[in-house]
């Protein structure tokens, strides 16, 4: 069934082509307004370029007349690889400060009443207010004698989208085994790291797979909004942004990296699914 | 439980300590060492900033014993903030919305005014009659928001109109689709970046990119509701130190060479913002540099980068009385006597006579830029 995985992507691909083709030639080209408000997009050739415009781009020079040319392709490739770096690079701080929390909020009841509302109202703060905070306290602290890079501050909004799956999922997970599992641990006289590393991890894994799934996700969605939001150069994100500037002219550069864009939250979402097979064992351990 | 709680605490602790405040980079360089010198763009690296990026590829900054870093802008990157913060020693902004900044606090003063004029346009299709701003009655207009519309609305309020009433106002996006597909029928742009992405554009009805006779502009500078745009800005209150005073000078210096040299190379201008990043097609870049060009020369007798005060007063009193969308004025009170000040561009302009430098381009002329399909 794994094999079928990556055919039913393309496929999944392939439809989507297919529904952004069949929008364009069905939906006239001014789209469609109801009473003054617009509810299908407009379809000309500057809103929505063929898919065959946008792959073409791909292959052409990025900026025209330029010494030393590459082509879009090469750049979005570059920006979305340097993107996922930091996305990941998000995943695994937040996945450890998500884990670590929920340990915590798990062995500590006080400290679970008095952060998890906390924990959950982070999320509701806007990523767009937070992202110039961040990059202000980073550009002024240096750790341990190593400068912050604005990069850096990239990856801390990333992992703080990351974290809060984690921690919701594994606190979830650490409080699943069934009660007379966590008895007889208690019976056989088995300490808290015992019964943590032999059944409450155990049986978090299930719970943990969706959450980092989720994360995965997150940090890479933070990672662009981020991006955009400091102003730190080399990734897809900001890529979309200057693209976008020159639209008017030429708007199939600007969906070439859209279409990296997406394809980047793809290859994140595959990598957790390596993660999902590795922990393979640990699926349906919990009844 | 206690001991895991004492190991966090620690950690914590740890965490702390390892962490320390880095010094604003004001210690003056040692004998011989070039001093670092950052300055924070408000926007992406393109030909809106070209004398400052040729002023670092051709050495003028490096003639001077400094060693600039240039920080691209971002969307929500407020250079005067940035500047204020002190993450930067110099910024590049617009006066108005700087001036706003420092009604809130931000320590910030004007040292040289680079554009002496205003590139802001709101541009039409020649069909719909709209040659000036009170033609905008009962259209759709776009504009941008976020402090850079007020010119638009002094205008409208000086020709009569209640912005708030008499139009139907849209934000408006970085592209100019808008204008183009009929949403809208004036858009705001600057006539170095958005107003060629119109002229790269291709008009359907002819197949062909649309010609500027297809279109009807306000240019505000005419209007007479023009506000002062990029200009150099200093920390207030480290300019009461003798060595930064330096720094400015010699900045704005090298900076004005940079710009003049821009005037005289306007295509080794371009190549140099394109190997500094930029992704702008090659003649629209070659358009942007031009067009900033002809917004800083000819510059006043004095020199390039002198404050003009009637063109400040002019701006202030623009900021204190033109209400936007929300019912807001840019400013709700004069800006005190530090807003801005001649002293250090009075000095950078000696420094570059002395030097040889044509500082005033009495007989600048521009060039003609011919757009390409798509800015390529």
């Amino acid at each position: 069934m794994r094999s079928r995985t990556p055919l039913a992507a393309v496929a999944g691909f392939a439809l989507l082509v297919a529904l952004w083709e069949l929008v364009k030639l069905l939906v006239p080209a001014d789209g469609v307004s109801v009473g003054g408000t617009r509810v299908l997009p407009r379809t000309d050739d500057a809103a929505m370029p063929h898919v065959w415009t946008v792959l073409a781009r791909l292959g052409d020079p990025e900026v025209a007349g330029a010494a030393a040319a590459r082509p879009v392709g090469v750049a979005v490739a570059s920006g979305a690889l340097f993107t996922l770096g930091l996305a990941l690079g998000g995943l695994v701080l937040g996945g450890l400060l998500g884990v670590v929390l929920a340990l915590v909020m798990h062995r500590v009841g006080l400290v679970e009443r008095a952060v998890l509302p906390y924990v959950v109202a982070s999320q509701t703060v806007p990523l767009i207010a937070i992202a110039p905070l961040v990059a202000g306290w980073g550009g002024k602290i240096a750790i341990a004698g190593w400068a912050w890079q604005p990069w850096a501050s990239v990856m801390v909004i990333s992992s703080y989208l990351a974290f809060f799956p984690v921690a919701v999922g594994m606190l979830r997970g650490l409080t699943s085994p069934a009660r007379a599992d966590v008895e007889l641990f208690r019976a056989m006289a088995a300490g808290w790291w015992t019964t943590l590393v032999r059944l409450r991890l155990p049986a978090a894994v299930p719970h943990l797979l969706p959450a980092v799934r989720l994360a995965a996700a997150a940090a890479v969605v933070g990672a662009i909004v981020a991006e955009i939001s400091t102003g730190t150069t080399g990734g897809i994100g900001r890529l979309i942004i200057s693209y976008a500037q020159s639209a008017t002219g030429d708007p199939s550069r600007m969906y070439a990296a859209i279409l990296g864009a997406a394809v980047l939250g793809l290859v994140a979402a595959a990598a957790v699914g390596a993660l999902d097979v590795g922990l393979r064992r640990y699926r349906g351990s919990v009844r | 439980m206690n001991r895991s709680l004492l190991a966090l605490a620690a950690a914590a602790a740890l965490a702390v300590t390892a962490c320390s405040v880095t010094p604003a980079a004001d210690a003056p360089a040692a004998d011989g060492a070039p001093q670092k010198v950052t300055l924070q763009l408000q926007w992406f690296t393109q030909g809106q900033f070209a004398g400052y990026f040729a002023a670092v590829d051709q050495g003028f900054y490096a003639e001077q014993g400094l060693e600039v870093e240039i920080k691209e802008g971002g969307v929500d990157i407020v250079p005067q903030t940035v500047l204020a913060q002190g993450q930067a020693d110099y910024a590049i902004a617009w006066v108005p919305k700087a001036l706003a900044s420092r009604e809130q606090g931000a320590g910030i003063t004007d040292v040289a005014q680079v554009f002496q004029r205003s590139g802001t346009y709101q541009v039409s299709f020649a069909g719909s009659g709209i040659a000036s701003a009170a033609d905008l009655a009962g259209k759709k207009v776009g504009n941008w928001g976020f402090g850079n519309e007020f010119e638009l609305f002094a205008g409208m309020t000086g020709a009569g109109l209640t912005p708030a009433a008499d139009v139907t106002l849209v934000q408006q996006q970085f592209d100019m689709q808008a204008l183009l597909s009929g949403e809208i029928d004036a858009a705001q742009a600057m006539s170095y970046n958005e107003y060629a992405q119109v002229l790269e554009a291709t008009n359907p009805a002819t197949g062909q990119l649309y010609q500027p006779a297809d279109f009807s502009v306000i240019n505000w500078e005419e209007a007479g509701t023009a506000m002062l745009q990029d200009a150099i800005w200093a920390n207030t209150e480290r300019l009461a130190d003798p060595a930064y005073q330096d720094t400015t000078v010699k900045f704005i210096a090298a900076s004005l060479k940079g710009w003049a040299y821009c005037r005289d190379n306007v295509e080794s201008c371009r190549d140099i913002v394109v190997a500094a990043g930029s992704t702008l097609g090659a003649s629209h870049q070659l358009w942007q540099v031009n067009e900033v060009n002809k917004l800083i020369w000819p510059a006043p007798a004095a020199g390039a980068g002198t404050i003009d005060e009637a063109a400040w007063a002019r701006t202030v009193q623009v900021a204190r009385t033109a209400v936007n969308a929300d019912g807001q004025t840019v400013l709700t009170k004069d800006p005190d006597a530090m807003a801005y000040s001649n002293d250090y561009v009075t000095r950078a302009l000696e420094l570059l006579d002395a030097d040889g430098v044509d500082v005033a381009g009495a007989d600048y002329t521009p060039e003609q830029v011919t757009l390409n399909p798509g800015g390529s």
